[in-house]
Parts: structure tokens; C-alpha cells; sequence
């Protein structure tokens, strides 16, 4: 059949990319390996020739895939699936790319890309080490490449292919109005396209700009971890157990600056842009991706420790093969859908989770084996560290750091454990505490080891020199830290007297780390730029741990909302984090005043802007925030809410809506309709209905206020909102000195506005209704003050420009190396 | 053997340590009838919303006042407080994951997870609705 309006040779293009991806990976892996195997160097190298150009045709392939896809979703072809899926005609361009990557099979495709990317570097760089890292490398990229195969083998989906049809999808699967005579059996309408006018635009909370870059890193950082890994099976597989190291470690550094950006891009997304008021929550998928940052850079260590001191190999190996194994883990984790009930972003089920599984343990298995089964053959010093040498304590380091890592991902998996033992175990009461309650602690040795150690020397190091050193830095650190004790401190009472110290020493050790690995750059390698990379990266991170400290201990509530709930708080009960403000009137909250200006609408979307004037009461802070909304968005019913912050150089205050008046009762008829009622009957109104109760009188009034036989009627009115909430509300209708007065009950919430206005005598009675949107607009926020959270912004930029300074030495100290040889 | 292997050891102890610790302090997941068979035990009670009872939410008046009713697949149903702002999807919900305390009646929620019916089954349900003469099939 030929349907009307489609543009099928894309698609056909694509799949046909697809195919010539799969087959080109495995080409290149084939070819590598026998080029690696080869003994005979013309051998090698004609395989070696093959492998390339079949490498090549696949990165050709994969950026062809990309930019077919891409001009499918940018030419709103929703004949698509995925166009239709993930976008809209609406959609902004600068968001298309968010949208390529909103899916599944977008994002395995940018990680191919950026596995294409480095795999051409290591063409033009690798040297004697292509041909087995790029065997690796290779076959990797078909696994990838399989993701996005979408064929059926044996009853088994092997990929989600992106350039499926919608009318292949299923979608229409129960859509009698897509089939010819609204007959399901019946195939597909061929003038199907006429309805299908605009997709279903990304979904909304992503819709933003850090949507667009953070994905690229993350993936770039997730991509490269599996370059240090094809180096370390490289070395097991030539038996050359020791030369990889000194190429592998500029990737494995250049691994650390990109995921590490990549991972707190994400928590500056989740800051900006979500409303778990906060930027780090423990949640599986951050973990996932946090835990190979971690064991990376304790391989980075251990590989230092190597280069200097022929200690540490075996770990090296072990951290390098983990930190992608757990790569691969944080993939199955995320898309698997497993973590369904105990995350709030991972992917969805898309039914290949046997593939996934593969994945994972067919490259994890393998390498431990071969790795174990080599173990014996990989040198290692017998001699004991000295416990004066930095290799020493950088080991501890780098051994807590990785158990650190073991210890999230333990806890990260228990919908795994739950799911491999038929158990059913919850996350803990306090889930975000079962992490910091023992992170903190990870937090203070790291920090001290990393101000201690750069004063020590590898191998030995004498007590004068470490001492002399260490005086100024400590010194230092005393006095900032009295400082801090003057004018800031810490009172983080919440979770006792305990953690409450291991914070104050955590925020004294990283003081102590900035200050040290400052120090160093002076004291040890007298100013030297190029050498400190180390250092300043140390600077970072301590700046990192000092802004994580000191911003979510000090974290405020500035719409601590004690004041205005009737029942007064229980003694260790939650503060109630939302206020409610009306507009036009200032809430004073303690430190600030808030204020609720009113709001505007986007021109062409469904989202609302939120005007909050935020005033501190000692005057110095006075401005605007606009907190948005997307409201009922698209189908997505109900509110979608974006934070807004104010910056200073010292603290942020931020605040987002929570709640809004249901905006279907806020249209405005603005008069009293009246309507005659008995007990038990109803009425309805916009935003529901009114069930009118028995009608009361009372005689016995004052008389001093209501004359001689005065009287008041009284009528309990239940407003059952469409949203399903109820309000009682009483009218009441006062009959004092021979006149009538109605006294009006207002419902802000559902912008009503009730009175009982007569009673007959034969007991029914006429009821006033009236809806307006101006009887009160209000909104509902949360509003916090973070203190020095730049810091760890800060921190993360240094630390990645620390990490890439001490790249690009390692890069150079490499040619020079290769240049003499 | 080397202080480096006695130091290695305590340190892997210390880490299986944790994370039993962490399985012990865990939650369970239950149903209402479990749920208040244990009062006063941090639970993930698994229910829906009963749709046919009023949902209390008056952000005027309280803002940190939610009150809801919820049923679960034994039939049983339970008042549910919640300290905070109404999930704007409640009523859209079609699994809810109570995380709280069932005590003297009442189940005390500090955290509500809305699950919504899958995205995909909703946007069957649209693409079949957009038609003008879509009717359904006997």
C-alpha cells in the first residue's frame, strides 16, 4: 500500500547506516585483532590498513546516522516515531539536539559518536598500541552499534532502531480512527499523515539549555573510560604489563575532567531546573555515573604511584577495568527500567533488557577473567611502602576513595538485589542520610590525604622537610578556620551531636586542602604552572567538598511556614517547607520578605511566569524573582515547575512554585447568579460542584445586634472541586432589625464567592454564586537561601582545568619520551 | 604481612560492614493491611488513590495540609496525611508510593511518588482521540 505524505528515503538511509555500522564494528574488531595477533609485520600491518578504513566507514556511518536522524527531527518528519516522540513543531531549535538525545537510542548513538571520535584520535596517536586498544575500542562500538539495530532474532528485540514508522511503531496498535473503516483489523489508512499534525514535544522539564550540554559531556566522560580499559587489556593481552600505562594516563585524565564536568553539570541542571531544591539527591542515576568518576580517578592515582615507584600496578588494572565495567552497569542500571520504583529519571523500559544484560557481563566477565588469570604475570614490588612516602598514603586514598564508590553502588543497587534474591527491601527512612552519614567521613580523609601528601616525597621523605613544609599551610588553615568559627559556623543540629562534628572537621580538612594544595604550588614546585596541575585540581576539589559542606548544612528555608498553620508543630517535626502567598501581600519571613507581584504568560506555550519580589530585611537585597511554571502542558496535566535564583558571590536564594489556584475555576463571570435550592440538592459551578446541606435556623440571637425577632439562617455548603478537593463552607443570612443581609463566604481556592440570599417559606432557599478570577490570585512556593554555593561550582571548574593542565604535561612528557627513543 | 594488607583488610571489612548496616536499616515495601500491622514503622506502602473520596488540599488555609484517601489492591483503605504541597498529578496518578508511618488510624506521609498511567498508553489513547470519527470498536 502507498501511504500519502511520507518521506520514506531517510529512513531507508538510515537503516541502511545502521546495518553498515554493525558490520563495519565488527569488521574492525576482526581485522585489529589479527593485526594485533599478527607476528609477521606485513601481516599486521595490511590488517591493520583493513581495520582502519573499516573504522572510518563506521564513524562515516555513525555521523551519517546522526545527521539523518537529525533532519528528520529538524524537518518535523513525524511519520517518524521518534520525531513524533520526541518533539514538536513548536520546539525551539536550540532544543531539537535535547530532544535527539531525550531518548534512548539518541543517546546510545552520541555515546558511538563520541567513541568515533576518540577511536579517530587514537588512529592518528596510538602508535605500536592501535592495533590492540583499537580492537577493543572497536568492538565496543558494535555492541553500541547493535542498540540501534532494531531486528528481530529468534522472537529476540536486539536494539531499538530510531528511524522506525509511526504507523510500525504499535502506536496506532489501538487507534481504530488510524485503520481503514475505524476497523482495528483493517491495515493502516493510507491517508493516515492528515492526522498526524504535530508531535508530542519533548517533554518540558527538559527543555533546557542544560538539557543540550550536559548529555554531550557525560557521554564524552562515559565514552571515555573505555579508552584507560582498552589499554589495560591491551597490556594483559601483548604482555606488555607495563607500557601501556604511560600512554593510557593523558586518556584517563582527560576521563576524569569530562565526566566529573559532565556529572556536576548535571547537578547544575538539576539546580536550575528541577525542584528537588537542591543539586545532588542520591538518586541511582546520579550515583550510577558518579561511581565510575570515583574509580577512575583512584586508577589515575595508582597509576601515578606506579610511574614513580613500581607499586600499584595490579590495582591500576583492577580500577581501570571497573571504573568501565561500572560504565556499563550505570547503562544497565538506567535503562533497564529496574530502577522503576526508586528513581525519578531513569529511562523507560524499552524491552532489551537481555541485551543490556549482555552488554554488561559480556565485557565484565571476560576482562576480570583474563585480568585474574594474568594477575601472578603483572610485576609488583615485594618491598614494603615506606609509611613517610606519599605513595603510601596516596594508596589509602585512592583505596578509601574506591571503596567509597563500592559502598554507593551497593546501596544504589537494591532493586537489583531485590530483583537477582526475590527480596523486597525499601530504601532506608532517610534515604539521602544512609549516603552522607558515611560519605562524610569519606570526605575527611580524602581531604587530609590530599593536603598531606603533597608534602610528602615518593619513597621517602625526611621528618624536617615534611614539617618545615607543612608549618605556613597549617598555620594558614588554623586561622581561616577561626574565622569561619567567628563568623559563620555550622549548626546542623538535625541529625545529632555526631554528624554535626564530622562536618565541622569535614569543613577544617578542606579548608586545610584548598590552603595545602595552594600552598604547594609555591612551596613545592615554585610557581610552576605546569606542573601544578595536580595541585590546583586539589584546590578544586577541596573547594568542591567545602561548598557541598557548608551550602546544604546552612541550607535556609526561607518559606519556613510556622507561623501561618493553625496546629502548632510537634517537637522534631518537619518544618512545612511551603507558604502560600497572596497577591500584593508580603509575607514576612524572618530574614526576608516576600512578596507575590502577580504573573505572566509565554506567548506561544502554556508557561507562566511567577513575579516574586524578595526583600531582605535588612535592606540589602531587593529584587525579582520569576520563577515558571508549565501548566497543564501539552497533555501533561498539572503543573511542571522551573526554579529561579538570585546569584550573590556568597549565597543564592532560589524559590519555586508548588502549587497554583486550578486555573479552570479562574475565569471570571463576576456576578451573583442566583439559583433556588433545597436541602440535598446541588449545583454546579465551573470548577465543580455544591451540595447545599440542611438549612438552620437560630433564634437565639443577640438582640443588641439583631433587634427583636432577628434571626440567623445558616446553610453548610460542601464545594466539591474537580480536583477532588472539598471545602465546607457555611453562608449565612442574618435577619436583624426587620432587614436582610447576606454574609458572603469567600473560597479563594476555587475562586468562589457563596451567600445565601432568601428563604422562602416553604424551605427552599436561593443561593448566590459567583466565580471570579479576581477574588484572590496566590501561588504556593518554597523558597531557600543556599550559602556559598558557588564554591562548588567553582570548585568543579578547577578542578577540571587542574586535571587537563596535568593532561596536556603527561601528553608532552609522552612525545618528549618518544622523540628520544 | 605488610601494614598496607592489614590496613586493606580492615578497610573491605569496614565497607561489607556498611553496607549491612544499610540493609538492616532499610525500609520494607507493603500493603495497607501490612502497613498497619506494623504502626509507627517506616514503611513504602504501595496504593492507589481512592478516587471516589475527597482529596482535602486548601493551600489558603495550609498550605502543608494534604488528606487523601488511599486503597490498595486487598481492598483495604486508609486516610493518608501529607506535610506538604499536593503532587500536582495526584488525581492523574495511577500508582502512588507512600512513603511514611501508619499510626492510630492515620498514615503520616513524608514523601508521595505519583506513578502516572505509562506515557505510551496515554499517547495511544490521544492519537486514537484526535480523529473526528473515532469511535469506539464493539
Amino acid at each position: 500500500m502507498d501511504y500519502i505524505g511520507e518521506h520514506l528515503l531517510p529512513g531507508k538511509l538510515g537503516h541502511f547506516f545502521i546495518i553498515l555500522s554493525i558490520v563495519a564494528s565488527l569488521l574492525a574488531t576482526v581485522a585489529y585483532f589479527f593485526s594485533a595477533q599478527s607476528k609477521n609485520p606485513t601481516d599486521s600491518q595490511a590488517w591493520r590498513k583493513l581495520a582502519r578504513l573499516a573504522f572510518l566507514t563506521e564513524v562515516f556511518s555513525v555521523f551519517a546516522i546522526f545527521s539523518i536522524l537529525f533532519y528528520i527531527i529538524h524537518n518535523h518528519l513525524f511519520e517518524y516515531h521518534y520525531a513524533w516522540k520526541h518533539s514538536s513543531r513548536s520546539l525551539e531549535f536550540k532544543y531539537l539536539l535535547a530532544c535527539f538525545w531525550e531518548g534512548q537510542e539518541g543517546s546510545f548513538l552520541l555515546w558511538t559518536l563520541c567513541h568515533s571520535i576518540l577511536g579517530s584520535i587514537l588512529i592518528k596517536r596510538g602508535g605500536q598500541w592501535e592495533s590492540p586498544v583499537m580492537t577493543v575500542l572497536s568492538f565496543t562500538q558494535f555492541a553500541l552499534a547493535t542498540m540501534v539495530a532494531g531486528i528481530y532474532i529468534f522472537g529476540w528485540k536486539m536494539g531499538s532502531n530510531p528511524f522506525i514508522l509511526l504507523r510500525d511503531s504499535g502506536v496506532f496498535d489501538n487507534a481504530p480512527g488510524m485503520h481503514i473503516n475505524f476497523d482495528l483489523a483493517q491495515p493502516i489508512r493510507p491517508d493516515y499523515m492528515q492526522s498526524i499534525k504535530d508531535g508530542n514535544d519533548l517533554n518540558p522539564l527538559l527543555q533546557n539549555y542544560w538539557m543540550v550540554i550536559h548529555p554531550p559531556f557525560l557521554f564524552m566522560g562515559f565514552a571515555s573510560t573505555t579508552i584507560p580499559f582498552a589499554f589495560a587489556m591491551a597490556g594483559l593481552w601483548k604482555k606488555q604489563y607495563s607500557e601501556w600505562t604511560r600512554p593510557a594516563l593523558p586518556w584517563a585524565l582527560f576521563s576524569a575532567a569530562v565526566l566529573g564536568v559532565g556529572i556536576m553539570m548535571g547537578g547544575m541542571w538539576a539546580y536550575e531546573s528541577l525542584t528537588f531544591g537542591g543539586y545532588w539527591a542520591w538518586d541511582p542515576v546520579e550515583n550510577a555515573s558518579l561511581v565510575p568518576w570515583m574509580i577512575g580517578v583512584s586508577g589515575i592515582h595508582t597509576l601515578l604511584i606506579y610511574r614513580h615507584t613500581g607499586h600499584s600496578l595490579r590495582s591500576t588494572y583492577l580500577f581501570f577495568i571497573l571504573s568501565f565495567a561500572f560504565v556499563l552497569y550505570s547503562t544497565f542500571l538506567t535503562r533497564s527500567g529496574i530502577l522503576g520504583e526508586s528513581s525519578v529519571h531513569a529511562f523507560t523500559d524499552l524491552g532489551m533488557n537481555w541485551q543490556l544484560t549482555v552488554f554488561l557481563l559480556g565485557f565484565v566477565i571476560p576482562a576480570l577473567v583474563f585480568f585474574l588469570s594474568r594477575l601472578k604475570e603483572i610485576p609488583a614490588v615485594q618491598q614494603e611502602e615506606n609509611m613517610a612516602s606519599r605513595e603510601f598514603w596516596m594508596f589509602i586514598g585512592s583505596l578509601v576513595f574506591f571503596l567509597s564508590a563500592i559502598v554507593i553502588i551497593g546501596k544504589t543497587s537494591l532493586p537489583v538485589f531485590n530483583k537477582l534474591f526475590h527480596t523486597s527491601i525499601a530504601p532506608p527512612e532517610d534515604g539521602e542520610f544512609a549516603y552522607n552519614s558515611i560519605q562524610i567521613y569519606v570526605a575527611i580523609i580524602i581531604a587530609a590525604l590530599t593536603a598531606l601528601s603533597q608534602y610528602l616525597k615518593y619513597k621517602d621523605s625526611s621528618r624536617e622537610y615534611f614539617w618545615k613544609k607543612m608549618t605556613i599551610p597549617a598555620v594558614i588553615t588554623l586561622v581561616l578556620f577561626a574565622l569561619f568559627l567567628a563568623f559563620g559556623a555550622i549548626h546542623y543540629t538535625k541529625k545529632g551531636p555526631v554528624f554535626l562534628g564530622a562536618i565541622w572537621l569535614a569543613v577544617f580538612c578542606s579548608i586545610y586542602s584548598i590552603v595545602a594544595n595552594a600552598a604547594y604550588i609555591w612551596l613545592g614546585v615554585k610557581g610552576s604552572l605546569k606542573l601544578s596541575g595536580g595541585s590546583i585540581a586539589h584546590v578544586g576539589f577541596g573547594m568542591v567538598l567545602l561548598g557541598i559542606l557548608i551550602s546544604s548544612s546552612n541550607k535556609e528555608i526561607l518559606s519556613n511556614n510556622i507561623g501561618g498553620i493553625p496546629a502548632p508543630l510537634a517537637a522534631g517535626e518537619d518544618p512545612r517547607e511551603n507558604l502560600t502567598l497572596v497577591k500584593d501581600m508580603t509575607a514576612n519571613m524572618g530574614r526576608y520578605s516576600l512578596t507575590y507581584l502577580g504573573d505572566s504568560a509565554h506567548p506561544k506555550k502554556q508557561l507562566w511566569f511567577y513575579k516574586i519580589r524578595v526583600k531582605s530585611n535588612d535592606g540589602k537585597e531587593d529584587f525579582v524573582l520569576t520563577p515558571n511554571a508549565f501548566v497543564n502542558y501539552k497533555g501533561n496535566m498539572g503543573l511542571m515547575a522551573n526554579p529561579d535564583a538570585k546569584h550573590y558571590w556568597d549565597h543564592d536564594v532560589f524559590t519555586y512554585i508548588t502549587s497554583i489556584p486550578n486555573p479552570q475555576t479562574a475565569k471570571d463571570t463576576s456576578t451573583f447568579k442566583a439559583y433556588n435550592r433545597r436541602a440535598g440538592d446541588s449545583l454546579f459551578y465551573s470548577g465543580g460542584y455544591i451540595l447545599v446541606q440542611e438549612l438552620k435556623k437560630n433564634d437565639s440571637v443577640p438582640e443588641e445586634l439583631f433587634g427583636k425577632d432577628g434571626n440567623l439562617y445558616e446553610v453548610p455548603l460542601q464545594v466539591h472541586s474537580k480536583t477532588g478537593s472539598v471545602y465546607t463552607v457555611k453562608s449565612k443570612l442574618a435577619h436583624a432589625r426587620g432587614a436582610w443581609f447576606s454574609l458572603p463566604d469567600t473560597l479563594p481556592s476555587e475562586s468562589l464567592v457563596l451567600q445565601l440570599q432568601q428563604v422562602n417559606d416553604d424551605k427552599s432557599f436561593e443561593l448566590g454564586v459567583k466565580e471570579s478570577g479576581a477574588v484572590m490570585k496566590y501561588v504556593t512556593l518554597k523558597a531557600y537561601r543556599f550559602p556559598f554555593i558557588r564554591l562548588l561550582w567553582y570548585g568543579v571548574w578547577i578542578t577540571a582545568i587542574g586535571i587537563l593542565i596535568s593532561m596536556v604535561r603527561r601528553i608532552q612528557l609522552n612525545r618528549k619520551i618518544t622523540r628520544s627513543a | 604481612m605488610k601494614k598496607i594488607h592489614i590496613i586493606l583488610l580492615v578497610l573491605i571489612a569496614g565497607s561489607i560492614g556498611i553496607l549491612l548496616t544499610f540493609l538492616k536499616t532499610a525500609s520494607t515495601y507493603d500493603t495497607i493491611e501490612t502497613a498497619m500491622a506494623k504502626p509507627g514503622k517506616f514503611v513504602h506502602l504501595m496504593a492507589k488513590l481512592d478516587k471516589t473520596q475527597p482529596i482535602e488540599y486548601d493551600a489558603v488555609n495550609n498550605p502543608n495540609y494534604l488528606s487523601f484517601t488511599a486503597t490498595d489492591s486487598t481492598g483495604k483503605s486508609v486516610k493518608v496525611i501529607y506535610h506538604n504541597a499536593k503532587p500536582d498529578n495526584l488525581e492523574l496518578s495511577d500508582k502512588l508510593v507512600l512513603k511514611g508511618k501508619y499510626l492510630d488510624g492515620l498514615f503520616d506521609c513524608k514523601d508521595i511518588q505519583t506513578k502516572c498511567p505509562s506515557k505510551y498508553k496515554e499517547e495511544q489513547a490521544r492519537t486514537g482521540g484526535t480523529h473526528p470519527g473515532n469511535i469506539p470498536v464493539k
